[in-house]
């Protein structure tokens, strides 16, 4: 059944009757105010990073291509490192130290995080060094980690790991602390055992916490990984741009940049999903109130 | 009904502590508690708001220590909170992460039922309080009737030798209040569960009850008790019935006469008073 607005918004005419859900279906709300662009936000969107491209693209070409490389010539370097398997076999290193340091640091930072939170011995015995480390920043402690762990695969896990071990950590224990004391009483008065406590309350009610916190860590991480391959053995994306600065060849620079951008993208919509996934009664929550 | 008592609360003493400009205080919240609740018994604990009530029904659970006295549930000392007494809150403590039919299991789980017992015992007691279609319902996406309806059936579903209930329509609108009335009454006469309910509602506490005790003010102690004379089941007719004003009147009279139930209780008095 479809009714026009003017129809179903005028008195006169009748309306059909609600189906057994209580909703009359066919109905359209009233257009929305504002015009075109307003409805269509993903046009301005468009129009503005075409216009930047174009504008790129002319101003690029008039300088020397050392200083600023243009959106055609990045093109061409794109093609080819893909070509020659360059930026796979980059990424492939890339995403190996990153997946290998995030892994750590969410197993790790969830198990301390949950420890500090429902522990005031663990929190008062560890709090004075994650609090100095989460201030302190990795870059700092490259060569260090250099000499303990050499330049190769390990290094750079290690400072990934330590990017985002804190976010997570962090979150966790805030969310562990922020449980509500009346849930924890629900199943202590159905004879729960601590254990039970932790796994039917606590932890549950700490995941959209702890997925907040992942969502920081995968930006930290990516930053991590870049500053891994910069300061230890060169490799994996970071090692392109700096290879590529070297050269003075700026067209390809561009390309394990914007892979890198498209990579931190990618890892942060990831997070995000699997964040509606992990806490479907907070996604309704949100659903109700739009 | 001694022997048999279903609970049997003796010379209960709680006192809250707290700090203050002048050193620590205690604060006496329930003194010299005694009571009992026959098996299939239905008692009201009814008084004035900060008397103690809600902190009694947490004792009888287990979830507070006492500070002297005892509580014995079918004649053995209450131990540590269990499946044999079933508490059910007043704001429904529903778990958000969990949908109506795993609110319901929480109980179940936590005793280590094992999983299809846990889902056929869920859904006969979400039929019995008429959630059928709503088992996958996350608790926000339920009025707040419904979700005190799953508070029942998660308490109901554990199969407790009693029911605690806190205030468990306090924070509902009077029609909803009337109509989960009449399905407890209903419930418990299918379930043949023995129930204490703490209300401040004199008319809530008459229309349910077999039996009201009447609290004081802090500290709170029963001061009286009356039993409520009203033929069971009772409909909607018994709330206009000659016999339900009576009683009612009654306790009233009680209440004005042995505790400040009609002189605003809380003024002025914030401190430690749990809601």
């Amino acid at each position: 059944m479809e009714l026009t607005k003017a129809a179903a918004l005028s008195t006169g005419t009748e309306l059909p009757p609600p189906g057994p859900d209580g909703l009359i279906y066919g109905l359209r709300p009233p257009p929305d105010e504002g015009g075109l662009l307003v409805r269509h936000p993903s046009v301005i969107r468009v129009t503005s990073v075409c216009v930047v491209l174009v504008v790129w693209e002319l101003y690029g070409r008039a300088l020397n291509p050392v200083f600023l490389s243009y959106p055609v010539a990045i093109g061409r370097a794109l093609v080819e490192l893909v070509g020659n398997g360059q930026l796979l076999d980059a990424t492939f290193q890339t995403l190996r130290a990153l997946a290998a340091g995030f892994g750590v640091a969410l197993v790790a930072g969830v198990g301390v995080g949950f420890l500090m939170g429902r522990s005031r011995l663990v929190n008062l015995t560890l709090d004075p060094f994650v609090t100095a480390l989460y201030n302190t920043p990795s870059v700092a402690l490259i060569p260090l980690i250099q000499l303990w762990f050499g330049l190769g695969l390990t290094a750079k896990i290690i400072i990934v790991g330590l990017s985002a071990f804190f976010p997570i950590a962090i979150n966790t224990q805030a969310g562990v602390r922020n449980v509500g004391q009346g849930l924890v009483d629900v199943v202590r008065a159905y004879g729960a055992t601590d254990r039970q406590v932790s796994t039917k309350v606590v932890l549950p009610s700490a995941v959209p916490f702890i997925m907040a916190g992942v969502r920081l860590a995968v930006g930290r991480a990516v930053i991590g990984v870049v500053t891994a391959e910069f300061f230890t053995a060169i490799s994996g994306l970071g090692g392109l741009v700096i290879v590529f600065s070297n050269a003075f060849a700026t067209a390809k620079l561009f390309v394990p940049v914007l892979t890198l951008v498209a990579l931190g993208l990618g890892l942060t919509s990831l997070a995000k999903w699997a964040e509606r996934r992990l806490t479907p009664w907070k996604e309704s929550e949100r659903a109700a109130a739009r | 009904m001694t022997a048999a008592a279903a609970l049997d609360v003796r010379n209960v003493r709680k006192l809250f502590f707290q700090p203050t400009p002048r050193g620590p205080a205690g604060l006496l919240v329930l003194d010299d508690v005694s009571f009992s609740v026959g098996a299939g018994e239905f008692v009201s604990a009814l008084g004035p708001s900060g008397c103690g009530k809600t902190t009694l029904a947490r004792i009888i659970v287990g979830l507070e220590e006492v500070a002297a006295g005892a509580v014995l549930i079918g004649g053995r000392p209450a131990g540590p909170p269990g499946p044999d007494r079933c508490l059910v809150f007043q704001h429904y403590a529903l778990l958000p992460w969990r949908t109506v039919l795993g609110n319901v299991e929480l109980a179940m789980e936590i005793q280590g039922v094992a999983k299809d017992e846990r889902r056929t015992r869920a859904r006969r007691f979400i039929e019995l309080v008429g959630l059928t279609g709503f088992e996958t319902r996350y608790p926000h996406q339920l009025s707040g009737g419904m979700q005190q309806r799953t508070g029942l059936a998660r308490a109901l579903a554990a199969e407790p030798r009693m029911l605690i209930m806190d205030e468990p329509f306090g924070a509902l609108d009077a029609q909803m209040r009337t109509l989960l009335q009449d399905e407890l009454l209903r419930i418990c006469d299918v379930m043949k569960v023995t129930v204490l309910f703490v209300t401040h509602s004199i008319d809530e506490a008459v229309y349910l009850s077999d039996r009201i005790l009447v609290f004081s003010a802090r500290p709170g102690r029963p001061v009286a008790e009356l039993a409520v004379e009203l033929p069971k089941p009772r409909g909607q007719g018994a709330r206009s019935s000659h016999r339900f004003t009576e009683i009612r009147k009654a306790v009233s009279d009680v209440l004005a006469e042995r505790t400040d139930y009609y002189r605003g209780v809380d003024e002025g008095r914030g401190a430690l008073h749990r809601d």
